[in-house]
């Protein structure tokens, strides 16, 4: 019976070309449009670290002095170097890490390249053990070298592509801000979406070109990027970091299971009172412990237009369903004299009513076909825009499956109204008429 | 025209009268916000930086140690001055458009308890006021003793100029002249009130701050350096950029160029407003083919309804209707149906903008907003149905004669 109706469907809609071509025009660009943005926003809010982003957590402290304090207030965002050293040392997690951004001048050695500066990431040995960095060449370093503030660095591949023609560098110096160091590991590639762990630099950004330990980072007095909070008698000077009322790093920590999180926030809580007791933190202790997810929600970090445009595009594609059912009551109606022949045949109501869902399903079906080619047009148009976001918007399978049951399922709602008015129809008025 | 046999011929097209109703509703909901937003973007795009843009351009360098700095500033300021073209050098830490290296928290009181807000520090060497070329409204202009040097991150103590705004913010409806800014242990006071001095990112710093800035005088040093501004002839300024970025590279070479911050004034905002002007473009887009599909469904299903009522329209025909009772038949009966959906479409709209005020910290919706959605769409409607209402116009009379 299905392949009758199909026959039945095809014909109908070949007999009117316009009116099928409206319907099918107007659900395709209500789905591209739908669909574009949909991706878009699925690329930005996505997971960054799959699988782990549930263990690791944000650790939030605030060593604020009383000056503006309000009950309830959200914790400070970073953490000073002191505090960040302390849980660093303290080891409760699985892995943990300390760290901050920056830019260094890399001075090549090949003559005829220009020195040219690198963002950098300055942090603990545990960060590339934490987030699951991929190594091409070579690892990560060591505690010891933390300790010793070792001139060890770690590049990504495309900066070992730059300056050592992809070859094995672990072992070969590279100097950075007049200083020899030794490339000890090269990063396969790596860009987490987004750039959770420090989202200073720009939601959307690449990861880092070059990783060296914080340590050495402080010795040699690099720049350091990103937002510092200071207070009191804090006064951001580079010299005295250390021991400055500011908030500068960034502090990450990966529990084994879900369920240590109350005992690592036990522990903060415990950490904030010992603090105070000392004198170093004036506030009630104030602790949270936000997952990978929360924290991205909490800096609202998909962008509030992409939100805005897909609102917009859904209720454009709901525009455009209301269209479309209103073009296919028109043909279904226009086909009451034929519909009404059927029924005095002997059809019931139920299978005409089948018989004009199929012919919705097929105008769905179509329109999904339109509407994907819309949406890769339009993610293609997305690529073109300079914000930092626009390279990863890609389609990928989950959204193609979803983009055809959106059409087809639309196309069907949108014919439901349509198909059951025209199944109200009296066989004996309409033979009459005729 | 008879308004009571449309409606009652309505009444037995419920349905599909409904239908492109509830079209004309959305599509007003929709567009009026559309329109409001786009308002919006524009309104944020044309803000008043009130420097001279067309004739400035930033040069930015890094990568040198702090004790060099004096000497790269006159190395750097040398070498730029000596371009053609070039009508001044001056160092300067904040660009319109640009990076932000002078945002802080300020309070009105020496305890530091009437906070005033975070807002822009433009911190200018000798020369850089003259070359933004804002306007003086009040107070004296800077002199050469008010440009100090300094150690830190900024000045302890400096006189100071404030925009209109800042000024308005922090001391409503009182003369600004000799007040404090402080920022613990950090003190300014105001010698005079500039007209207008935009923040670097106007817009992102929420609705009424875009103006919050100041201009603090200071000598070039380790904590002013590598920002510059270069003032040169609107048609010379991109060449003599381009010349500057060469300068650079034989007068400083041990200096990184950032190019990020090497543009004029011009392209800077051009980059700062993209997204903007993307947004705006989608907008557009989106209102463009929302009116399409909504034209369309239109002459769809007036198309329908002249093919179905041939007989009858025969028959008036007949009996003596002109084409023009006719086609006014058609054209009275969409103006009906629009207007049913723009009066739901307007409850629509305010609720949609409800919901973006909410949501996006959108202003409310005007409400001269309402009747220009009214008046577009039922320009719309009558201009989709004239063509079925024509073709129906020339239903010859002889139809009522035949069967079908």
């Amino acid at each position: 019976m299905f392949g009758y109706y199909l026959d039945l469907a095809l014909r109908s809609l070949r007999r009117n070309k316009t009116l099928t071509a409206l319907m099918v025009l107007a659900i395709a660009l209500g789905i591209g449009a739908s669909m574009t943005t949909l991706t878009v926003l699925h690329v930005l809010s996505g997971d960054p670290m799959p699988g782990r982003s549930a263990t690791l957590f944000y650790p939030q402290l605030d060593p604020q002095d009383m000056d503006g304090y309000e009950p309830g207030k959200e914790p400070m965002q970073q953490v000073t170097w002191i505090d960040g050293m302390n849980l660093l040392h303290a080891k409760r997690g699985l892995h943990q890490a300390l760290m901050t951004g920056g830019a260094v001048p890399v001075q090549p050695a090949q003559s005829g390249m220009d020195p040219f500066y690198a963002d950098a990431r300055y942090t603990s040995d545990d960060f590339f053990a934490m987030f699951q960095v991929p190594f091409l060449f070579g690892r990560g370093w060591s505690e010891a070298d933390d300790n010793d503030k070792a001139r060890v660095v770690v590049i990504t591949r495309t900066l070992n592509d730059k300056l050592f023609a992809g070859k094995d560098s672990t072992g070969q110096t590279l100097r950075m801000g007049d200083s020899a160091f030794r490339v000890i590991g090269v990063l396969d590639s790596w860009r987490p979406n987004p750039h959770f762990y420090d989202m200073n630099m720009g939601n959307y950004v690449a990861s880092e070109d070059v990783f060296l330990p914080l340590t050495t980072a402080r010795e040699l007095r690099f720049d350091h990027n990103g937002s510092m909070d200071c207070w009191g008698t804090g006064g951001g000077d580079e010299e005295h970091l250390e021991t400055a009322p500011c908030v500068w790093l960034q502090f990450w920590v990966q529990l084994s299971s879900t369920g240590d999180a109350a005992a690592y926030k036990e522990y903060l809580l415990h950490y904030s009172q010992e603090q105070k007791a000392m004198g170093r933190f004036q506030r009630p202790p104030n602790v949270r412990l936000p997952a990978l997810m929360e924290w991205l929600d909490i800096n609202k970090v998909v962008p509030g237009d992409v939100r805005l445009q897909t609102w917009l595009a859904f209720g454009f594609l709901l525009v455009c369903l209301v269209n479309t059912v209103g073009l296919m009551l028109a043909k279904f109606l226009r086909r009451s004299g034929e519909l009404g022949v059927r029924r005095a045949l002997g059809a019931s109501k139920r299978e005409v009513f089948a018989q004009l869902l199929v012919e919705s399903g097929v105008i769905g079906l179509a329109g999904g076909a339109g509407g994907l080619l819309l949406a890769f047009l339009g993610l293609w148009l997305v690529r073109k825009q300079p914000s930092d976001y626009a390279a990863l918007a890609h389609l990928d399978m989950s959204m193609l499956l979803i983009t055809f049951l959106l059409a087809v399922g639309s196309s069907l709602l949108a014919g439901l109204l349509p198909a059951w008015r025209a199944c109200q129809i009296t066989p004996a008025l309409q033979l009459k008429s005729q | 025209m008879q308004i009571r046999p449309i409606l009652s011929a309505l009444r037995r097209h419920r349905l599909a009268a409904m239908l492109i109703g509830l079209e004309i509703a959305l599509a007003c909901a929709v567009l009026c916000n559309a329109c409001f937003l786009i308002a919006n973007r524009v309104r944020d795009m044309h803000i008043q930086s009130g420097v001279d843009e067309a004739s400035l351009a930033s040069l930015t360098i890094s990568g040198y140690e702090d004790r060099q700095s004096v000497d790269v500033n006159a190395r750097v300021t040398a070498g730029l001055r000596a371009i053609p073209g070039v009508q001044s050098v001056s160092v300067l830490n904040s660009i319109p458009f640009g990076e932000r290296r002078g945002s802080m928290g300020i309070t009105t009181d020496a305890e530091g308890l009437h906070r005033g807000g975070v807002i822009e520090f433009y911190l200018g060497g000798p020369g850089s006021a003259e070359a933004l070329g804002f306007h003086l409204v009040a107070g004296r202009a800077l002199q050469a003793e008010d440009y100090q040097s300094f150690s830190g991150l900024m000045p302890s103590f400096a006189p100071v100029l404030v925009t209109r705004e800042l000024a308005e913010h922090l001391w409503p409806g009182e003369d600004p002249l000799g007040k404090s800014i402080w920022s613990k242990p950090l003190h300014y006071q105001v010698v005079g009130v500039i007209d207008r001095l935009v923040v670097p990112a106007p817009a992102l710093w929420g609705a009424g701050t875009g103006g919050w800035s100041a201009f603090l005088p200071a000598q070039p040093g380790p904590g002013l350096s590598g920002s510059y501004l270069i003032k040169a002839a609107p048609a010379d300024i991109r060449r003599v950029l381009r010349d500057a970025r060469e300068t650079i590279a034989k007068v400083a070479p041990d200096a990184v160029l950032d190019l990020q911050g090497t543009q004029t004034i011009g392209d800077l905002r051009e980059s700062f407003f993209q997204q903007d002007r993307t947004m705006t473009g989608i907008l557009v887009a989106v209102i463009a083919s929302l009116l399409l599909v909504t034209a369309l469904g239109i002459v769809g299903l007036a198309s329908f309804w002249v093919q179905q009522r041939r007989k009858q329209i025969g028959i008036r025909r007949a009996i003596g209707a002109t084409r023009q009772d006719i086609l006014s038949y058609f054209q009275t009966e969409n103006f009906l149906i629009v207007s049913g959906g723009i009066l739901v479409g307007m409850v629509l709209a305010f609720g949609l903008n409800l919901a973006l005020m909410k949501f996006y910290e959108l202003p409310r919706l005007p409400l001269y907003y309402l009747p220009m959605g009214a008046v577009s769409l039922w320009l719309l409607g009558q201009l989709a149905v004239l063509g079925p209402a024509l073709r129906a116009a020339a239903v010859p009379p002889v139809v009522a004669t035949r069967s079908v």
